[in-house]
Order: C-alpha cells, then sequence, then structure tokens
C-alpha cells in the first residue's frame, strides 16, 4: 500500500532476476530429460543400449576366457503376449558372435503392436555389447494367435571389463499405442476406478 | 528439573501516539472478510499464513492419526489399505507444503520488515496473491480424497509410474494443487528476496542483518531454483497421465529411474527450505535468553550458504539402492556426509554461545533448547543413513522415518513454535501464559520422543513403512508410538489456547518484550501497529 505506487528501481531489477532465473529452472528441468538419455547412452549407464544395428568387428576372439550371456524376457504390463528365447544362457568367448532366436507370440484373438524395451547387467558391460541385429530394434506388429521367431545376433567386444564374468540381456514386453494417444489415459482411469 | 519462571519484566506502556503511526494518511481498510481478502499489510498477511498454517497442521496431524490408529495393533482393524495410503500421503503432503512452509513464510511476512527497518514487503500486492493461492491450492487437494477412485495414495514423493499408470484419477487435480502452491512458494520467495536485498534500513550491511534475515534469503534462493523443477516434474506427469508422452514409462522409452532423479533434485533442497529458516529462529532466540550475542555471527551464515550449496549435489543419496555404480553411491555418499560440517559449526556455535550465558528458561528458549538436542538426534541418523552400505538396510525402513521426523517435527516444527512464543509479545502486546506454555512444551517434548524414538528400532529390526500391518514382533514399538502420538495430537490443543489467550489478553509486554533481545523489531511498539518504519529507522550497529 505505501510504495506499490512508486516502483523501486532495485526492487525491479530483482524481479526480473528471479523470474529469469525461475524460466531459466523450468527449463532445466526439461533440458534434463535428454541430458539424461545421453548421459546414461554415453557412460552406460541404467543399462541404457544403443537400439541401432551396429557393425560387426572382426577382432580375434579371447579364448581364454569365458562370459555368461543370461537372457531375462518378460511382460510389462497390457501386452497379451508371450517372449519366449531358445536358450537362458549362452557360454562365449569376448568377440565371438551368437546368434539366439526369440519366439513372440501373440495370445489374444487381436492384432497388436506391441515391442520389447532392451536392458543389459551390469551396467559396465554395456558399451561393449554390439548387437548386428536385434528385435528391439523395432516394434512389432502381430496377428491373432500369431507365433513369429525373431533373431538376436550379437557380439561381446575384447575389451569387456575383466571382473565381468556374466552379462545378463532383459527384454520387457510394453504394448505400442499407435493412432489412439488416448488408450493410455482411459486405461489409467479405469484403473483407478477399481481401487 | 523444573524450568525457572521468566523474570518479571518492567511493563512500559507502548504510547498510543507512536503506535498510531500516520495513520490519517492511510485511507480507512475495508471491513469484515474484504478486510482480510484485500489486505496488502505484511503483518495481516503474516498472521493470515500463521493462522492457515495451524489449521493445516492439525488436519495434517489428524490424518498421522488416523494412521497411528490403524498402527495401534497388529492386522487390519480400523481402516482399509487403500485409505491407509491416502492418509500417509496426504500427511506428508499437508505437513510439507501446507503447514510446515507456510508457517515460515509467514513468520518472515511478519518478521522481516520488522528486523530490517522496511515499511512493509517490496511487493505488497503480490504478497496478498501469494498467500490467497494456498487455500485454493490446498481445498483442491483435500477434495481429492471425495473424488471417486480416492486422493493421491502414492507416498508425498509421488514415484512415477506410481503417480501415473497406476495412480487414481484425482491425480490431475493433485497436480494441478501443487502446481498453485508452487507458484505461491515462489511468489513468495521472489518478494522476500526483494525486500531483503532493496528495504534494509540505511546503514544496515548484509551482514548486519539477524540471522532469520539471512537464513530466508537463502532459503528464497532454493525456492527460486527448486521449485520450478518440481513444477517441471509434475508436468511431465501430467502429459504421462493425459497426453500420452512416455517421460517417464519405459514402455515408451521413458525412465522411471529420471523421475527420482528429478524429484530429488527438487527434493533434497525442499528438505533445506524446511529447515534454514528454522536455524535462523533458533539463532536468535539463544543469544536473547542466554544474554550473550550470537557465537560466530559470520560462520553462521557462511554454513548456511554452504548448506544450500551443498543440498543440490547429493540428491542421489534418496536412491542408493537403484542400482547406482559405485563412483555415484561413493559421490553422493561423501558430499551428504559433508554437510554434516556446516551443520556441526551451526550447533557448535548456539552451545558455544550458551556457554556462560546467563540462561533463563522462558517458553521459547524451552523449545530452542529442545531444538538444539533433538535436531542434532536427527542429523546424526542422517548420517547413519547417509552410508551407502548401510543405507540398504535401512532403506525404507521406519529408521528413515524417525529420522525425518525428527529433524521436522522437533526440527522445524519446535522451531515455528518457539519462534511464535518468542514473537507472540510482539504481535499481541501481552505475554503467551507461561504455565499453559510450559505444560505445552513439556507435554509435546514426551510426546515427540515416545512417538519417534521407538521408530529407530522398529525400522532397524526392518519394519517397512507405508504399510498398514506390520508382523508381530514390531507390536510393542509401535503401541508406544501410537500413543506418543495422540498424547503429541492432544497437547498441541495446549498451544492453541495459549495462542487465543495470549491474544485476547495476558501480561502487557512492552515494546522490547525480552530483555535480552536486541534486533530492530524490538524498538517499534508492542503489539506492532499496523504501520512500521515509514520513516526509516537508524540502524546501531551491534558488535558481533
Amino acid at each position: 500500500m505505501t510504495d506499490s505506487n512508486q516502483p523501486n528501481p532495485g526492487v525491479r531489477r530483482t524481479v526480473v532476476r528471479s523470474v529469469a532465473a525461475l524460466v531459466g529452472m523450468f527449463a532445466f528441468a526439461f533440458a534434463l530429460v535428454p541430458l539424461y538419455d545421453v548421459f546414461c547412452r554415453v557412460t552406460g549407464l541404467n543399462g541404457k543400449v544403443d537400439t541401432t544395428a551396429q557393425a560387426l568387428v572382426h577382432e580375434e576372439v579371447d579364448d581364454s576366457r569365458f562370459v555368461n550371456v543370461q537372457f531375462i524376457t518378460r511382460n510389462g504390463s497390457g501386452l497379451p503376449w508371450n517372449l519366449e528365447v531358445e536358450t537362458r544362457q549362452v557360454r562365449l568367448h569376448p568377440g565371438q558372435t551368437a546368434e539366439v532366436d526369440f519366439a513372440f507370440h501373440n495370445a489374444s484373438d487381436e492384432g497388436t503392436w506391441g515391442r520389447a524395451v532392451p536392458s543389459v547387467s551390469p551396467s559396465s558391460a554395456t558399451r561393449h555389447l554390439r548387437k548386428m541385429s536385434c528385435f528391439c530394434f523395432e516394434e512389432q506388429h502381430l496377428k491373432a494367435g500369431e507365433r513369429l521367431e525373431l533373431p538376436l545376433v550379437f557380439q561381446l567386444a575384447r575389451d569387456l571389463p575383466a571382473d565381468v564374468n556374466t552379462v545378463t540381456l532383459v527384454y520387457t514386453l510394453y504394448p505400442v499405442t499407435r493412432d489412439d494417444p488416448s488408450l493410455q489415459a482411459r486405461a489409467t482411469a479405469g484403473k483407478g476406478d477399481e481401487a | 528439573m523444573a524450568p525457572k519462571l521468566p523474570p518479571h519484566h518492567p511493563v512500559e506502556q507502548s504510547t498510543s501516539a507512536v503506535a498510531g503511526g500516520n495513520a490519517a494518511a492511510h485511507p480507512e481498510p475495508p471491513r469484515g472478510i474484504l478486510r482480510w481478502l484485500l489486505t496488502t499489510n505484511h503483518k495481516e498477511i503474516g498472521s493470515l499464513y500463521l493462522i492457515f498454517s495451524l489449521i493445516m497442521f492439525f488436519i495434517g496431524g489428524i490424518f498421522a492419526l488416523v494412521v497411528r490408529a490403524e498402527l495401534f495393533q497388529p492386522g487390519m482393524s480400523l481402516i482399509r489399505p487403500e485409505f491407509f495410503n491416502q492418509m500417509t500421503t496426504m500427511h506428508g503432503l499437508i505437513m510439507v507444503f501446507a503447514a510446515v512452509m507456510p508457517a515460515f513464510t509467514g513468520l518472515a511476512n511478519w518478521m522481516i520488515p520488522l528486523q530490517i527497518g522496511a515499511p512493509d514487503m517490496a511487493l505488497p500486492r503480490l504478497n496478498n496473491f501469494s498467500f490467497w493461492l494456498l487455500p485454493v491450492a490446498f481445498i483442491l487437494l483435500l477434495s481429492t480424497l471425495l473424488m471417486p477412485g480416492g486422493g493421491p495414495n502414492f507416498g508425498w514423493t509421488f514415484y512415477a509410474p506410481l503417480s501415473t499408470t497406476y495412480a487414481p484419477p484425482s491425480t490431475t487435480f493433485f497436480i494441478l494443487s501443487l502446481h498453485i502452491a508452487g507458484i505461491s512458494s515462489i511468489l513468495g520467495a521472489i518478494n522476500i528476496v526483494a525486500t531483503i536485498l532493496n528495504m534494509r534500513a540505511p546503514g544496515m550491511r548484509m551482514m548486519d542483518m539477524p540471522l532469520f534475515v539471512w537464513t530466508w534469503l537463502i532459503t528464497a534462493f532454493l525456492l527460486i531454483a527448486v521449485m520450478p523443477v518440481l513444477a517441471g516434474v509434475i508436468t511431465m506427469m501430467l502429459m504421462d497421465i493425459n497426453f500420452g508422452t512416455h517421460f517417464f514409462n519405459a514402455a515408451g522409452g521413458g525412465d522411471p529411474v529420471l523421475f527420482q532423479h528429478l524429484f530429488w533434485f527438487f527434493g533434497h533442497p525442499e528438505v533445506y527450505i524446511m529447515i534454514l529458516p528454522a536455524f535462523g529462529i533458533v539463532s536468535a532466540i539463544i543469544p536473547t535468553f542466554a544474554r550473550k550475542p550470537l557465537f560466530g555471527y559470520a560462520s553462521m551464515v557462511y554454513a548456511t550458504a554452504s548448506i544450500a550449496i551443498l543440498s543440490f549435489l547429493v540428491w542421489a543419496h534418496h536412491m542408493f539402492v537403484v542400482g547406482l555404480p559405485l563412483a555415484a553411491e561413493l559421490f553422493f555418499m561423501y558430499t551428504t556426509m559433508l554437510i554434516a560440517v556446516p551443520t556441526g559449526v551451526k550447533v557448535f556455535n548456539w552451545i558455544t554461545t550458551l556457554f556462560r550465558g546467563s540462561i533463563s528458561f522462558e517458553p521459547p528458549m524451552l523449545f530452542a533448547l529442545a531444538f538444539v538436542v533433538l535436531f542434532t538426534i536427527g542429523g546424526l541418523s542422517g548420517v547413519m543413513l547417509a552410508i551407502a552400505p548401510a543405507d540398504f538396510q535401512y532403506h525404507d525402513t521406519y529408521f528413515v522415518v524417525a529420522h525425518f521426523h525428527y529433524v521436522l517435527v522437533p526440527g522445524a516444527v519446535f522451531a515455528i513454535m518457539a519462534g511464535v512464543y518468542y514473537w507472540l509479545p510482539k504481535w499481541t502486546g501481552h505475554y503467551p501464559n507461561v504455565k499453559l506454555a510450559q505444560w505445552h512444551f513439556w507435554l509435546s517434548v514426551v510426546g515427540v520422543n515416545l512417538t519417534f524414538f521407538p521408530m529407530h528400532f522398529s525400522g532397524l529390526a526392518g519394519m517397512p513403512r507405508r504399510i498398514p500391518d506390520y508382523a508381530l514382533q514390531f507390536a510393542d514399538f509401535n503401541l508406544v508410538s501410537s500413543l506418543g502420538s495422540f498424547l503429541f495430537g492432544a497437547s498441541q490443543l495446549v498451544f492453541v489456547a495459549v495462542v487465543i489467550l495470549c491474544v485476547r489478553g495476558g501480561e502487557k509486554a512492552p515494546a522490547k518484550a525480552w530483555e535480552g533481545a536486541v534486533d530492530l523489531e524490538w524498538s517499534v511498539p508492542s503489539p506492532a501497529p499496523l504501520h512500521t518504519f515509514e520513516t526509516p529507522p537508524t540502524f546501531q550497529r551491534q558488535q558481533h
């Protein structure tokens, strides 16, 4: 009431700077999303892997040691598919190339889109894993009851850290919502009502 | 050990001529409800904040008592688990955003202009707007409890995807209410920064400011830095829920762990937002009743600033178990432990101020002393939690609950109560009733320790938090906790009685209500007239 009619230039300056900081921090929060993604990909932290095909590197196989590569497949929420792998574990040398078949099966009577999201553990192995071909690079469409076999071709680089003896590749199935972004919102609302 | 009665203060009549100021220069304020809706006076807005906070403290407290009543004995006895989850969530949200934060903002509104010799806040109309956003935000938040599917039930930390994919439909309202509360905090913070930087009495340098002003200045910077991050996170949640984005949804290439990083990047500075002003209040009260200047004023300022800066570098200590690489675990473990250093400086300074002081135990001093002891217990359990390997055992157990309640209840809440007892004579012109205040203090101290101390043991023994039932071996600890919580809750009614009695009457307080008090607020009459320092006071520097 006393001085709002005669703005103090110092107050104006402080407010302008604070609002600038405010807008900056709000933008920073959103900038963190891609930054985090890039950070994880560069360092291989958090099990994030490149989802583009890499070239096969011909390097001498390091037959002085074996590495166990385990495969885990699981189903995220809401996709009536099964994902099976022909073998749960392979034993190979660094530098060696392996091919493993995965079988997708749509158990529902409706054609749907889905995808398998990859993850690698331990994260120190992430950067030394090269996938030449993987079903996880693309989204899949399965007709009702369809069964589809897709290969994973990969290689562990020779420079895989010596303390890594087991690498676990995890594939989680998720539905892909195409042409209907409201599907997820409705699914969410439906869940809440039951609670 | 019974506390001594306070010494009798010579009653100086506050002269109405001074108290009136030049009221003639101001138009008559509107009467009735409009006066409060339209007020731009920092003292009236401060009172509104404090009353709002007190009401919310009781609402949040009732939610806590519902939780404690369910946990009184093993088995599901009173409420359904879904409702239990809503109660724990709402208790946390209300206490953090609607009780503790507005209480500090209220104290800042009342006291910062008085302590720096300013006539009002820098932006009085904005001040009115900041306050009136709060009732809107929290009526909206509380109304979600009545919506189909219930209110928020995912914990006050609202981790995605629990708060997106699996959340009740009312979550959109929760997000909106948090947005409104966040805007209120940000506007309040801008106002406080603008006031402190531009409206100090002539001659008052930054290093002359009382510590309550300093701690609030630093808190306001923290608010400006992290509230937008919270706004960003909840906006992403909103988009994930309603617009089909996948920020936190692994199905679309998003990442739930990203949510935790973003949330705690806001959340850890947030916990210092809730404690730094408390440090300021205690740093005002202890020298007053020890009748000695505060030991190490400059080190207090630098310690506060260091805590604020470090608070941006420790967020992942809340997430030790998400699978961080070893290097990150070590980094966050060491930075977290580093915070114990400036905090230790503060505790050292308070104790050294007390050393060989002429201490008397008036109600504000009782609360301030309890703060120093009990906050330190909470700080030490925090250092235990900072040890990454040990945290794998403590994580999400009642040990964590004990830790943060020790720093927030006998920490932040006791400091707010100490501040209220300290400044009530200035606000009302009357001393609070000493006998009742002592009852309030002792019942609160016993209640708070009965409630939260056993949680250390149940937590170390493995009792998980946020679960409505527990294994039989935890029955005794929970029984004690529940009894203590009801004692603590009931004793807050005494606090309300003290405040109401103090507003209505009591021993008259002079301008300088406490013998050892030195700051500028004690140079205006008690009760402080509506308008003060319309001509800036001359600032007398005291030797620190």
